[in-house]
């Protein structure tokens, strides 16, 4: 698989906050769309493809997690 | 059933009912949190009521209490509730074998995150477990040479129960005082040691109060005098960084449902080098190294493995988040609302745990005034009783302001809106409380309440 593209990780972004969204409990909601939208900020400037391919992984594993709990 | 119906009912009346209404255009959030799809608990007859729209439940700001089950703890709880269910002790098929390997995997999720060894990790039943091991086991283990055990005033009421029942057995205990500020005094600590001492028990952070005892100096002042150091960091852990090596911790209490994981379970770490020696409570096959016999709940564990591993992951990120909206929360009454307490050190302190005594407003009525947040005053396993906390008579709170006091909980899902709101709805009540008050009547006319002479009836 080619290295993660700028486009690749924010479609992961917006899946990710579109399958948050969908969470029935107010709490749950609130925390996975702010936690998601910090993390993603947070590491915006991380260059080295090794750590971002690491942190996609993650994402993906969170991403499927959000789906299956929502 | 007939409950379940009334609470509906209310839910529909407050609704309906044209009361101040907060600018919050927030969707889901009106008068109180809005459930989307009505829970399990809701009968089905719901149906038959669409005027009610979403379930309307209570904020929760009682995280002390309990915290709810993090979505990535369930997760990964989930396929050890439906298709690997075997036995983790069981050793001759693989069921056994991916129950066990997934219960070792906890184990070492929950020694990472306080720096021990996966074989000082025990899996137990809870906290409440976790302490009676702790004191009841080495006290009985030491008990031919060793009769004296140091604990607080202000810990909870399991390690106070424990230290009760061992005096029934013949052991001396001596209960510290705890300073205004509710940390203990070190030299007080120092020289209550005796030579025939075998365990001191301090908590890391307290429940209703939220200070942060200095368990560092604590473990320091245990291991030069050669005394077992226990701690109760069911509070504390995934919250704050604990290193059990770098505080000289010799057995540490862990409890799954305080760190966003399952209710009824918990563990407990006990040093092996050098080795703490433990008497058994429950006896049985043998299991968790003889220490707690009994089939080790795998999908408990790996909840409670999980929400470590998560708070590991998130505690700076939480901390950071929790500390700003305490800041937020104790600022905004503060300024709005006079002759408000903070309990508890404001420097050692916890900052998801705000105990606030309001002066002249009796703590109950305020509790049920606030009655679309879910708050406590003072902690759960005393709730039912209607004396003042054993807690805030240790560090010397008037009668009068203890019984005053609420304990705010902020936690990982804890919103900005939810703090605000919070804050607005205490501030109204206290204020409407305090108008009704006649002893607020004669303090705004200056009169000072100690030198009234309330006559004998």
């Amino acid at each position: 698989m080619a290295a993660s593209s700028r486009a690749q990780v924010l479609d992961l972004y917006r899946a990710m906050l579109r399958e948050s969204k969908r969470f029935s409990a107010y709490n749950y909601r609130t925390y996975a769309v702010r936690r998601i939208r910090d993390a993603f900020r947070e590491n915006k400037n991380v260059k080295d493809p090794v750590e971002i391919q690491t942190l996609v992984n993650k994402a993906k594993r969170d991403l499927g997690i959000i789906r299956r709990q929502a | 059933m007939l409950l379940r119906a009334a609470w509906r009912r209310a839910a529909v009346a407050v609704t309906a009912a044209p009361g101040p209404k907060p600018a919050a255009p927030t969707r889901g959030l009106r008068l109180r949190v809005g459930d989307h799809a009505p829970q399990s608990a809701v009968p089905a007859d719901t149906a038959a009521a669409p005027e009610a729209g979403p379930v309307l439940r209570p904020l929760y700001m009682d995280v002390q209490a309990t915290t709810p089950l993090d979505p990535r703890v369930l997760d990964a709880m989930l396929p050890y509730l439906i298709n690997y269910y075997g036995n983790p002790h069981s050793r001759t098929h693989a069921y056994g074998w991916e129950s066990e390997a997934a219960m070792e995997r906890a184990r070492q999720q929950v020694a990472s995150l306080i720096g021990a060894d996966p074989r000082e990790i025990i899996f137990t039943s809870g906290a409440t477990e976790s302490n009676n091991i702790a004191i009841k086991g080495v006290a009985r283990f030491y008990r031919l040479r060793k009769k004296h055990l140091i604990t607080t005033q202000t810990e909870h009421k399991c390690v106070l129960d424990s230290c009760r029942s061992l005096e029934a057995e013949g052991f001396q205990v001596t209960y510290l005082p705890v300073q205004k500020s509710g940390i203990i005094d070190l030299k007080e600590l120092e020289a209550a040691i005796q030579p025939d001492t075998s365990l001191v028990s301090v908590m890391t952070v307290n429940n209703e109060i939220g200070v942060k005892q200095p368990i560092a100096e604590i473990g320091r002042i245990c291991s030069s005098r050669k005394v077992y150091f226990h701690t109760d960091a069911a509070q504390a852990v995934g919250k704050i960084p604990l290193d059990v090596n770098d505080m000289k911790i010799d057995l540490m209490s862990i409890s799954g449902h305080k760190i966003y994981g399952p209710k009824g379970v918990g563990a407990i770490y006990i040093r092996r080098r050098p080795r703490v020696r433990v008497e058994a409570l429950q006896s049985g096959g043998g299991q968790e190294r003889g220490m707690r016999s009994g089939t080790v709940p795998t999908p408990l564990v790996v909840g409670l493995g999980a929400a470590c591993e998560v708070a590991q992951q998130e505690m700076e990120y939480d901390h950071k988040r929790i500390s700003k909206l305490s800041e937020r929360l104790i600022q905004n009454i503060m300024k709005s609302l006079p002759d408000v307490v903070m309990n508890g050190d404001p420097e050692h302190h916890y900052p998801g745990c705000i105990n606030l005594s309001f002066a002249y407003v009796e703590g109950e009525s305020l509790l049920m005034a606030l009655k679309d947040v879910a708050l406590s005053s003072g902690s759960a396993c005393t709730s039912a009783s209607l004396e003042p906390s054993y807690v805030l008579r240790a560090i010397g709170t008037d009668e009068d302001l203890a019984h005053s006091s609420i304990r705010f909980g902020i936690g990982r899902f804890t919103t900005e809106e939810e703090v605000d709101y919070t804050v607005e709805k205490c501030i109204q009540h206290v204020k409407r409380l305090r108008e009704m008050s006649p002893l607020w009547e004669m303090v705004q006319d200056g009169i000072d309440l100690k030198s009234i002479k309330w006559t004998q009836h």
